[in-house]
């Protein structure tokens, strides 16, 4: 599998990260390198192997249902650049 | 009348639906952070860092929103996965502080069931359950509060959701919507989310599309994002409906896209094209095991499961004797079924519930009650009842009788004796005003001799009129008729 140009571009649209248009050949080149090597683990013949989740064996361990956390507006709005009224102020987002 | 088809003139068009049903979980605290999940706090003060998504915090699963996605799951007749995981779906918005949200994907905690619903005309239907996943809610955006600014609250960021997805089996709008009341009821039955919808506790999404009848297969489906009432996603499908058909027959082709619909005016807009779709990248969430339950759990919980709606409105009419009808509206909501069940115990069932359907709840409805508020409790109605049985008052004096139980709360037995309103039944005493009434209006005595016939009934009013209601009405009639005819 190898990814273009036009991939890398959406992958970073996808994940809001600016990536210059002279650094787009390279990242390209890197990803290429990555799904090599990918692509190596896929010559292991995993027929009948379960996929794996988690490479830890136990399982999910279970909170109890109580509050005991919250009341802490201050500290959530703290590093906000822009509060207002005890909200966080962004730029106007409607789809 | 049970399918939805859209006739034009060459085609008979079927509409073809299925729904996606966010139900937020009942808990106290949240689906992964200590925070509190009770509603209408002042903003940003239900959050932990957790919820607001700080740099190396991590996510602890509430056994709660397990417990009551799996009680759920059997309430919708569905398969209990005891192996599911969590993965990531990955999108930005200003109310998903992770960029991300946790989410089943692959493996959710419940699979395949069905719900069984009635339309209006009696027909049955059974609407088949996908899946159930437990994922976490947003937090909120405001927009309208500044001009410039969205605001956002996290006080919902994190709080457990159940998604429910339906498989594309309705084909009606009217089957949608019994299936939205059905559902609400379950969840409110079994206490695992407030089925709110104009509180956003319960939010539906809906898929359309149409297909010619006898069409295999389905046609491109468009989605509608949050219509947030019954009369909505009711109103939501049939315009959905008749513009695909519109689209199909002027020689156009609908395409993948996700709507907008607006309730001013019904119809709904393009808010995001196919090729403009999210792309969610899932991948299993690093952060959390996989969740493996056992099956004495998933036993435990079946044993404490209550009596749902579809039981108990079938042991209604088995054991009760009430209508079909009658059990379907009673047990629509628990509190309701329960008052009912109390007020019929030991006594007629079927004359409780007349009672219920008719008086009861015309006065809840005029005092915008509910009916944990009702003035009267079940056990005064079932003994109301039972003083109309016994003769102690006419179904006409217990009308009298209810009415002052609705402003009081007093007891049927007291009002009775207190206001004496007891019926007359001993002979003696009637005959006495009917030899009055008699004795008063020889003209209409002479008419009714004459063959007039139906004057009868004037005589019983009066002779009613003249106990004040009291007079047994069986009793004055065989007494007028008697005497009368001599």
């Amino acid at each position: 599998m190898t990814i273009s140009a036009e991939d890398v571009k959406k992958v970073a649209f996808l994940s809001r990260l600016k990536i210059e248009e002279d650094k787009v050949a390279a990242t390209e080149e890197e990803f290429n390198k990555i799904l090599n090597w990918i692509d190596e683990l896929n010559e292991v013949d995993t027929n009948g192997v379960e996929p794996l989740a988690s490479v830890n064996e136990n399982f999910i361990a279970l909170r109890r249902d109580e509050v005991t956390d919250g009341n802490i507006q201050e500290e959530i709005l703290q590093n906000a650049p822009l509060k207002e009224y005890g909200y966080f102020a962004v730029p106007k987002v409607v789809e | 009348m049970a399918a939805m088809i859209i006739e034009t003139e060459n085609n008979k068009w079927e509409v073809i639906c299925g729904l996606e049903i966010h139900c937020q979980i009942i808990s106290e605290s949240k689906m992964y952070s200590g925070a509190s999940t009770e509603f209408g706090a002042e903003p940003n003060t239900h959050v932990s860092f957790v919820d607001a998504a700080m740099p190396g915090m991590l996510p602890v699963l509430n056994e709660q929103c397990v417990r009551q996605a799996v009680k759920t799951g059997l309430g919708l007749n569905a398969k209990i996965n005891k192996y599911s995981e969590f993965s990531r779906k990955n999108y930005f918005y200003a109310d998903l502080p992770q960029g991300y949200q946790i989410t089943q994907f692959q493996h959710p905690i419940v699979g395949e069931g069905y719900v069984d619903i009635t339309l209006e005309d009696g027909t049955a239907r059974r609407i088949g359950i996908e899946r159930l996943h437990i994922e976490q809610d947003a937090g909120k955006s405001i927009h309208d509060i500044d001009p410039c600014m969205s605001f956002i609250d996290l006080n919902r960021s994190g709080v457990g959701l159940m998604e429910i997805v339906t498989k594309p089996d309705f084909r009606s709008p009217e089957e949608a919507g019994e299936f939205l009341k059905k559902l609400r009821s379950i969840v409110r039955y079994l206490g695992t989310c407030d089925g709110n919808m104009d509180e956003g506790s319960m939010r539906c999404d809906v898929n359309v599309s149409v297909r010619k009848i006898g069409e295999g297969g389905y046609r491109t489906r468009t989605e509608m994002k949050n219509v947030n009432s019954m009369r909505f996603v009711m109103q939501a499908i049939e315009n959905e409906a008749k513009r695909h058909v519109e689209v199909y027959e002027t020689g156009g082709e609908i395409e993948q896209e996700t709507r907008q619909f607006d309730p001013s005016t019904g119809k709904s807009k393009v808010m995001r094209k196919k090729e403009f779709a999210h792309d969610y990248r899932y991948f299993p969430e690093p952060d959390l095991l996989p969740l493996m339950l056992s099956d004495e759990y998933i036993d435990g919980i079946k044993k404490d499961m209550v009596e749902l709606p579809d039981a108990k409105r079938e042991r209604f009419v088995r054991d009760l004797g009430i209508t079909e009808y009658d059990a379907r509206i009673l047990c629509e909501n628990r509190e309701v079924a329960d008052f009912f069940e109390t007020a019929a115990k030991g006594r007629d069932a079927k004359k409780v519930a007349n009672w219920m359907m008719g008086d009861f709840f015309a006065m809840l409805n005029k005092n915008a009650l509910r009916i944990s508020e009702s003035p009267i409790s079940p056990e005064n109605l079932g003994m109301l009842v039972d003083l109309i049985a016994k003769e102690v008052i006419s179904g006409k004096i217990a009308k009298d009788v209810f009415e002052i139980m609705s402003e009081t709360g007093e007891a049927p037995d007291k009002i009775v004796e207190e206001k004496g309103l007891k019926q007359v039944t001993d002979t003696g005493a009637i005959e006495a005003i009917v030899d009055e009434v008699i004795a008063s209006s020889p003209e209409n005595v002479a008419s009714y001799k004459a063959g007039k016939a139906n004057l009868l009934g004037w005589f019983v009013g009066q002779v009613i009129k003249k106990s004040q209601g009291k007079a047994n009405p069986a009793i004055v009639n065989k007494l007028l008729s008697e005497k009368l005819a001599k």
